[in-house]
C-alpha cells in the first residue's frame, strides 16, 4: 500500500515538473486514464450531426479536433504539410499554420525521436510515418526509447503523448514495400499500445482516444479503406475504449477475431457461412496491446471455436498470440483447434497478391473445417 | 512565355529542313565517326576538399550521337511506363527517370560493367544505361516472367547482375550502406573496381548515409556517393528538409563535387575524376544538380509543390537531350531531321518492345513460394475446393 502511495506520489510529482498547463488536455487526461478514455465517448459525439465520411476524412477530423482541443499538439511527418500522400492532413497547416502542422525531411528515425522528445516535454506528438513499410529505421527510437521511457526512468519521464499514426496493408497493387502489415512486432513491446480501426467512425474515435492517452500508441490505419470504407460519423469530439474489444455480430457456432481492413473480409465470410446455417461471433479486437483478452475468452467459452485472421504472415503474427492465450484460458471449452488464416509466409508479393491474402474463400474454408471439426 | 513563342515559330523554323532531303548533301550519312572532339561544360565544377578535373571533355562524334540515342530511348521508355501505368498495365509503385537521364548515361560513359553501380527506386533507367533488354524492362514492369527480375520485383527493383547493376531499393536511403559494402568487397579484391551509391537529396538526410559514409572513409573504400539532386524529395523542397543543400559538401571530412547533371559530358567527366579520386584516396561525393520532370511516383502529379513554369524553365534552358541535340547541330554531325527519324525509331523500338513485354506470361504460380529462402517454400492446400494454403517453410 505504502508504495502503491508513493508511486502515485511521484506520478503526480513528474506530472506537475511537465505540466505547462498541468490542468489542459495531456495532463488531465493522465490522471484520470484508463477512465478518461470513455469520457466523452457517450453519445458518440459532442454535438452536432453525423455525415458519412470515408476512412481519410474521419482521420482528419479527428486531427482537427485534437489541434483544436489542445493547444500543446503537433501533427508532422513527410509531406504532411501539404496533406499527405493520403490526404489525411489535408488543411491541417493552413488552419493550425506551420508551427503546429508541418514536413520532415525523409527520416523516419529522426521523426520519431523528435516526436519522443517533444512528448517528453509534456506535449501531444502526432507523428506520420508515410507507410508502415518505412517505419523500421524508426524502430530503434520506438521499441528502444519511447516503450521504455516511463519504465527505466522509475515514472520521471514518459513521453505519453506520443502517437505514430502509419497506414498498413495491402491495396491490391502496393508490391513489397507499401502493403505490409507489421503490427506484431510493436506487440512484442510492453510500453507501446497498439491500435487499428476498421472504419470510419472507428477510426476518428479511436485516434482521439490514442492521441488523448497517457502512452505511447502506434495507431496504423488501413490504406486499403481510406477511400473505400465510408460510414456515418459524428462530426463531433468522440474517442471510443482502447483495450475494449467490439462483438460485431452475435453468434454461436465460432468466434471470429481480427482487426483493420481484415474486418471487411471476416464479415463478408461471416454472411456467407450464415447461408450455410454456421453463426458466426465477429469480434474486432480495435487495440492489439493490450488487447481485450476477456471479450474474446467469453466469446470462446460460448462457441468453443476460434478463428483469427490477419494479413501479415501467419508465422510470428499476433494471431499466433490469441491462439495461445485462448487455448490457455479456454482449453476445456475449445472443441477445435484455433485456426488461424493470415497472410502466407512469403515477403509481400508484387505478382499474386491475391494468394497471398487471407482471402473471404480461405476464411470460410477455415471456418467449415473448424466447425465440423 | 518562351517557350509558347518558340511553338509558334517552329513551324516556320521547321520548313526548310523538312525541304532538305532533295538536296543531294543531305543524304549524307549520321557521323560515326570517332575522331576526338573537345566540348566545354556548361558550368564549372564546385569542388569540396578536392582540386576539380578541367571544364574541357573530349568525346566524339560517335558519342555524342549515342549520347542523344541512349537518353531519348530513356525519355521515350518513360513516357510509355507513365501511360502504361495509367492503362493498370503496370501496377504497385512507379517513379520515373525523365529529365535525369544525362546522369545514367554520363556515369556509364565513364565506367566499365565491372564496376558496380546501386541505386534507390527510379531506377529503370540505370538498368537500361547498363544494357538492360528494353522488353525486360518492360515485362518487369508489367510483372511478366520475361522481367529482369522474373517478374517479381516491378518498377522498384530491376536487376542485372553481369552488369554489376545491384538495384533497384525501396527505402529511402536504405541502399547506401549496402553500396558501401559493395565497395567493401571490392576494396578485397583489389581489382580496381568501384561502386557509384546512388541516392536522391531527400535520402540525403537520412541517418544511415552518414554512418556508411563515416565507415567508408575510414577504410578509405572505392565508393563514389552519387547524389542525384533533383531538388524535390517528394512534395519537400530540397531547402525545406536541408539545413544545407550542398549535398556534396555535406561529407563534411569527405572530398566532394557538385556537376551539373543535365549537363551529359559534365558528368562523364565528373565520375571519370571520381574513379580515379576514389582508387587512390577513399570515397568522394558527387552531387549532380538534375531534374525530373514527372512527380516523384505516378499518384504525385508534382504541380503541387513547384509551378509549371519552373518545369517549362528547366525544359527549355536545361533539358539534357536537348542540349547534346544542340551539340550536334552546331558541330554539324547530322541534320535537325536525321535526329527526328532517329526519335521516331525509338518510338517503334519501344512500342515493339511493349507489345512483346506484353505477350510475356505472369510468372508462374509457383513463383509465389520461390527465393524466400535458398530451398524454395513448400505449399500446402487444403479445405473445400483446396482454397486454403499455407505456406511451408523450408
Amino acid at each position: 500500500m505504502a508504495t502503491k502511495a508513493a508511486l502515485r506520489e511521484l506520478g503526480r510529482n513528474s506530472r506537475a515538473a511537465a505540466g505547462i498547463g498541468g490542468s489542459r488536455g495531456f495532463a488531465a487526461a493522465a490522471a484520470a486514464a484508463p477512465a478518461g478514455v470513455a469520457e466523452r465517448s457517450e453519445g458518440g459525439g459532442g454535438g452536432g450531426g453525423t455525415k458519412a465520411v470515408n476512412l481519410f476524412t474521419a482521420v482528419n477530423q479527428a486531427l482537427h479536433i485534437a489541434l483544436e482541443t489542445d493547444p500543446r499538439s503537433y501533427v508532422f511527418g513527410e509531406d504532411v504539410g501539404f496533406g499527405g500522400v493520403f490526404r489525411c492532413t489535408t488543411g491541417l497547416a493552413d488552419r493550425f499554420g506551420r508551427n503546429r502542422v508541418f514536413n520532415t525531411p525523409l527520416c523516419e528515425q529522426g521523426i520519431a525521436g523528435f516526436a519522443i522528445g517533444l512528448a517528453a516535454m509534456g506535449n501531444r506528438a502526432i507523428a506520420e510515418v508515410q507507410f508502415a513499410d518505412y517505419i523500421f529505421p524508426a524502430f530503434d527510437q520506438i521499441v528502444n526509447e519511447a516503450a521504455k521511457f516511463r519504465y527505466r526512468s522509475g515514472n520521471e519521464f514518459n513521453c505519453g503523448g506520443l502517437t505514430i499514426r502509419s497506414p498498413y496493408g495491402a491495396v491490391g497493387h502496393g508490391g513489397h514495400y507499401h502493403s505490409q502489415s507489421p503490427e506484431a512486432f510493436f506487440c512484442h513491446v510492453p510500453g507501446l499500445k497498439v491500435v487499428i480501426p476498421r472504419s470510419p467512425h472507428e477510426a476518428k474515435g479511436l485516434l482521439l482516444a490514442s492521441i488523448r492517452d497517457p502512452n505511447p500508441v502506434v495507431f496504423f490505419e488501413p490504406k486499403w479503406l481510406y477511400r473505400l470504407s465510408v460510414e456515418d460519423v459524428p462530426e463531433g469530439d468522440y474517442m471510443l475504449p482502447l483495450s475494449q474489444a467490439e462483438v460485431i455480430h452475435q453468434g454461436s457456432d465460432i468466434t471470429l477475431v481480427g482487426w483493420g481492413a481484415q474486418l471487411a473480409v471476416l464479415e463478408q465470410a461471416c454472411e456467407d457461412a450464415a447461408k450455410d446455417g454456421i453463426s458466426c461471433e465477429l469480434i474486432d479486437l480495435r487495440t492489439l496491446i493490450p488487447w481485450d483478452k476477456e471479450t474474446v475468452e467469453a466469446s470462446v467459452s460460448k462457441t468453443g471455436k476460434l478463428l483469427v485472421s490477419h494479413e501479415a504472415p501467419i508465422t510470428g503474427g499476433f494471431g499466433a498470440e490469441i491462439a495461445a492465450s485462448i487455448t490457455e484460458r479456454c482449453f476445456q471449452r475449445l472443441e477445435a483447434p484455433v485456426a488461424r488464416v493470415c497472410g502466407l509466409d512469403t515477403p509481400f508479393p508484387l505478382v499474386y497478391e491475391p494468394f497471398y491474402m487471407p482471402t473471404k474463400n480461405k476464411i470460410l474454408d477455415a471456418i467449415k473445417a473448424t466447425v465440423n471439426y | 512565355m518562351a517557350a509558347t513563342i518558340l511553338r509558334r515559330l517552329n513551324p516556320a523554323g521547321a520548313a526548310p529542313p523538312r525541304a532538305a532531303p532533295t538536296l543531294d548533301l543531305a543524304r549524307r550519312a549520321v557521323s560515326d565517326s570517332s575522331e576526338p572532339l573537345t566540348v566545354e561544360t556548361s558550368l564549372p565544377f564546385k569542388p569540396h576538399l578536392v582540386d576539380p578535373p578541367p571544364r574541357t571533355v573530349s568525346t566524339t562524334p560517335r558519342e555524342l550521337l549515342a549520347f542523344f540515342r541512349d537518353m531519348a530511348l530513356m525519355r521515350r521508355a518513360e513516357i510509355a511506363a507513365d501511360s502504361l501505368y495509367k492503362a493498370k498495365l503496370i501496377r504497385g509503385f512507379c517513379h520515373l527517370y525523365d529529365g535525369q537521364e544525362a546522369v545514367a548515361v554520363g556515369m556509364e560513359a565513364a565506367i566499365t560493367r565491372r564496376d558496380a553501380i546501386i541505386t534507390a527506386y527510379r531506377d529503370h533507367c540505370l538498368y537500361l544505361a547498363r544494357g538492360g533488354d528494353l522488353v525486360a524492362a518492360f515485362a518487369e514492369l508489367m510483372g511478366r516472367q520475361d522481367g529482369c527480375s522474373r517478374g517479381k520485383g516491378g518498377s522498384m527493383h530491376f536487376y542485372k547482375k553481369d552488369a554489376n547493376f545491384y538495384g533497384g531499393h525501396g527505402i529511402v536511403g536504405a541502399q547506401v550502406p549496402l553500396g558501401c559494402g559493395i565497395a567493401f568487397a571490392q576494396r578485397y579484391r583489389k581489382e580496381g573496381t568501384v561502386t557509384f551509391d546512388l541516392y536522391g537529396d531527400g535520402a540525403a538526410n537520412q541517418g544511415q548515409l552518414f554512418e556508411a559514409l563515416n565507415m567508408a572513409a575510414l577504410w578509405k573504400l572505392p565508393v563514389i556517393l552519387v547524389c542525384e539532386n533533383n531538388h524535390y524529395g517528394m512534395g519537400t523542397a530540397e531547402w525545406k528538409a536541408s539545413k544545407s543543400p550542398a549535398y556534396y559538401k555535406r561529407g563534411d571530412y569527405v572530398p566532394g563535387l557538385k556537376v551539373d547533371g543535365m549537363d551529359v559530358l559534365a558528368v562523364k567527366q565528373a565520375c571519370k575524376f571520381a574513379k580515379e579520386h576514389v582508387l587512390e584516396n577513399g570515397p568522394i561525393i558527387l552531387e549532380m544538380d538534375t531534374y525530373r520532370y514527372h512527380g516523384h511516383s505516378m499518384s504525385d502529379p508534382g504541380s503541387t509543390y513547384r509551378t509549371r513554369d519552373e518545369i517549362a524553365g528547366i525544359r527549355q534552358e536545361r533539358d539534357p537531350i536537348e542540349r547534346v541535340r544542340k551539340l550536334i547541330l552546331t558541330h554539324d554531325l547530322a541534320t535537325a531531321q536525321e535526329l527526328k527519324d532517329m526519335e521516331k525509331e525509338i518510338r517503334k523500338e519501344v512500342d515493339t518492345a511493349i507489345a512483346k513485354a506484353k505477350e510475356s506470361p505472369m510468372p508462374d504460380t509457383s513463383e509465389l513460394f520461390k527465393n524466400v529462402y535458398v530451398n524454395d517454400c513448400g505449399l500446402e492446400s487444403f479445405g473445400v475446393d483446396r482454397k486454403v494454403v499455407r505456406t511451408v517453410l523450408p
